[in-house]
């Protein structure tokens, strides 16, 4: 217990390093790329519209009365934070190597400030979704006022999961292939492309088990008043996610005393 | 005084094999599977890098750390900035700990001079105020005014370095722990470097240094410890211990050095030296070399690849490790186009050794064109240059009068009294 407390004070003493590690990780990745800023908007809006021509046009997957370029857009934009900075946060060890061999810092620092740094990529891509909102003559519910609280819970669970994969592929070098197939599997057990209330009920429970199942469907119905609000799926990925972050956080303190020898 | 670092009986051991064969989570599984059905105990090659060290540094200390490579020095310093865990043994340090094994750590690319310096010494435990207030002294110690909005990318390396000690110089941690840094950029930024470090001393901070630069450790330390094999060999006043130190290369060897035992060594080894001789100009063997000798230095080596343009040198250390003197073939231009695999050898005529007497640490070294070594050996011997009476005046030379002797004569201009007589006069 004593041990947790001063682990808890050692990371509020590091927090400037966080920010900074934070604004080092925007910085570099708005240099580096061609489409800089706009990459943020090109992506889910690009992946939106081959949703739109593929499932909405084609299949004809029902939304439950959302208009589908809302209804894919406004799962896109939490969903890409959550693969894009799970790949990050599992390389953020590896990739950031000669800081873990050469200065001392709480580790979770690495994960941690890649999931804070995914916030302006998930910010840039949200203003498109204003647009959308006035497009469709959309106004939204008091519900609206969960985004904040969603946006927190969301950067929970992939700092949770980042934090465990990251301290995996420390230590087991074959972990980094496994993630870009992980991520893709869970593009579809997700309700991404489909409508939870489209799966038979005694289905349902299983996609419920994916904590990421809730916290995406909420920020799509706090964006569209006809849907109703899960509440009791809301509270699964509550409790999902906190128990994933109380077990990233022993695992990856565990496994940490190693990193600098492995790495 | 408070202790700053109490260490007690710690071991640190590193599995080896290990970090070649880097693990798979899919074998581990495997692995785990097969254990179920068939029990047995997985067994690891390892390695102890430390046993049981025991050290107390009191605060305001300025430690030097010696030994040779690969005797735990590195890892008895990252155990020190908590970078690695020990395996077994407790650990106390008081204090802020900034610890600078690189230069420039996290320094990126796209970042220019200014961004990087604040990410950079923010890792080295600066706070944002600080290294704001730092920042104007940080860019003029580096002297990069004129670059710090530039991306480093566009930096050369001299510029990279300077900038990275810069920050290092402005730290303001209790304890500092250093690695071999001061051996970046030329001799001016060098002695900026030395100075800014006394400055560490003088202000009463708690300093671990490490460095293969025994004069810098002799000069700046007030403490020196020697880790040999793991262990703590000596700990005391840096002179005694440096000497104790240099004395230990020549452990078990006679005046030319066998090579072959030596496992101290780097470089690429497609040729590696086996033997070094030290002959009379008539190629016998000589016991004793004396001030003033005239002798032939044989290099002999075993070449498992035809080696073009082989560049072969020996360097001279004082006891306290200051570079005497290098000689090599490449400064006089005497061009060796290749040696073919098998065994041979080279000789190096020294037509006037003009060291005073005393002990001496020798490093060996082939070499080829461009930077890379095929073979180096640091300190890997002693030379015991005995007095001589070189001048026949039953007087001799000694090691009293310096390091190297110049072959001199006196001649007096004029007669001793008009000299005394001008005196006098004040003319």
């Amino acid at each position: 217990m004593v041990g947790n407390i001063s682990w808890l004070q050692e990371l509020w003493r590091y927090r400037e390093l966080f920010y900074f590690l934070a604004w080092r990780d925007v910085k570099v990745r708005y240099k580096q790329t061609l489409l800089g800023v706009a990459w943020a908007i090109v992506q889910p809006l690009l992946t939106m519209l081959i949703f739109l021509m593929l499932f909405g046009k084609i299949a004809n997957f029902p939304t439950d009365g959302t208009p589908h370029a809302l209804f894919y857009y406004s799962a896109l934009v939490p969903w890409i934070y959550f693969s894009t900075t799970l790949a990050f946060c599992g390389n953020s060890l590896v990739s950031n190597s000669n800081l873990l061999t050469k200065v001392y810092f709480p580790r979770t620092i690495l994960p941690a400030s890649v999931a804070l740094s995914g916030l302006v990529d998930f910010a840039i891509g949200a203003v498109l979704i204003i647009g959308l909102l006035g497009y469709y003559q959309i106004v939204p519910d008091w519900n609206i006022f969960l985004w904040p609280f969603l946006m927190f819970l969301l950067v929970l669970l992939t700092y949770g999961v980042g934090m465990i994969l990251a301290a995996l592929t420390v230590k087991y070098r074959d972990v980094k292939y496994a993630i870009p197939f992980i991520i893709q599997l869970g593009l579809f057990v997700t309700p991404i492309i489909y409508s939870p209330s489209t799966i038979p009920v005694e289905y349902r429970k299983f996609i419920m088990l994916n904590p990421l199942t809730g916290i995406i469907e909420a920020f799509r119905t706090s964006l569209s008043p006809v849907r109703p609000m899960e509440w009791g799926m809301l509270g699964v990925s509550v409790v999902f996610t906190v128990a994933i972050l109380v077990a990233g956080t022993i695992y990856f303190r565990r496994a940490e005393r190693s990193f600098a020898d492995l790495v | 005084m408070p202790n700053a670092v109490v260490l007690e009986n710690v071991s640190k051991q590193y599995q080896i094999g290990h970090a070649q064969h880097e693990a798979m989570l899919r074998e581990t599984i495997v692995n785990w599977l097969g254990n179920l059905l068939k029990p047995k105990g997985m067994t690891f090659e390892s390695i102890w890098a430390l046993k049981k060290v025991s050290l107390t540094i009191k605060t305001g200390e300025v430690v030097g750390i010696i030994g040779r490579n690969g005797a735990g020095k590195s890892t008895l310093l990252k155990i020190l900035s908590k970078i690695t865990f020990p395996t077994d043994g407790v650990m106390e340090v008081n204090g802020r700990v900034a610890s600078l094994l690189e230069v420039g750590t996290g320094f990126h690319d796209e970042l220019t001079g200014r961004e990087n310096v604040i990410l950079n010494g923010s890792i080295l435990g600066m706070s944002k105020a600080e290294i704001v207030e730092q920042m104007d002294a940080i860019v003029a110690f580096a002297g990069v005014e004129k670059f710090i909005d530039t991306p480093i990318k566009r930096y050369s390396s001299g510029m990279r370095l300077r900038l990275g000690f810069a920050v290092a110089a402005h730290l303001n941690p209790d304890i500092l722990i250093i690695d071999e840094v001061l051996a970046v950029g030329d001799a001016g930024f060098q002695k900026k470097c030395l100075g800014a470090m006394e400055n560490i001393r003088t202000a009463g901070r708690t300093v671990l240094f490490v460095s293969h630069n025994l004069a810098a450790v002799e000069n700046l330390c007030s403490r020196v410890i020697w880790i040999d094999n793991g262990e703590v060999r000596q700990d005391g006043e840096p002179k005694e211990v440096i000497q104790a130190y240099m004395a230990s290369f020549g452990e078990g060897k006679d005046s030319g050095f066998n090579l072959t035992e030596v496992r101290d060594r780097r470089g690429a080894g497609s040729a590696r030296l086996t033997a070094f001789e030290l002959l009379d100009m008539n190629r016998n063997t000589i016991k004793v070399i004396r001030s003033g000798d005239r002798l032939v230095m044989r290099f002999c080596y075993l070449a498992h690849a035809r080696i073009a343009h082989p560049i072969f040198g020996i360097r001279i250390y004082t006891e306290l490790g200051t570079l005497v003197t290098e000689m090599n073939n490449w400064m006089t231009d005497f061009e060796i186009p290749f040696i073919n695999p098998g065994v041979g050898y080279i000789d190096l005529e020294v037509e006037f050794l003009n060291l005073m007497p005393g002990r001496y640490s020798v490093t060996l070294f082939l070499g080829a064109v461009g930077p890379l070594f095929q073979d180096l050996l640091d300190h890997c011997g002693t030379l015991e240059i005995e007095p001589s009476d070189f001048y026949k005046s039953g007087r001799g030379i000694e090691s009293r009068f310096g390091l190297v002797f110049m072959p001199f004569k006196w001649q007096q201009a004029c007669p001793v009294e008009s000299v005394a007589a001008s005196m006098r006069t004040g003319s």
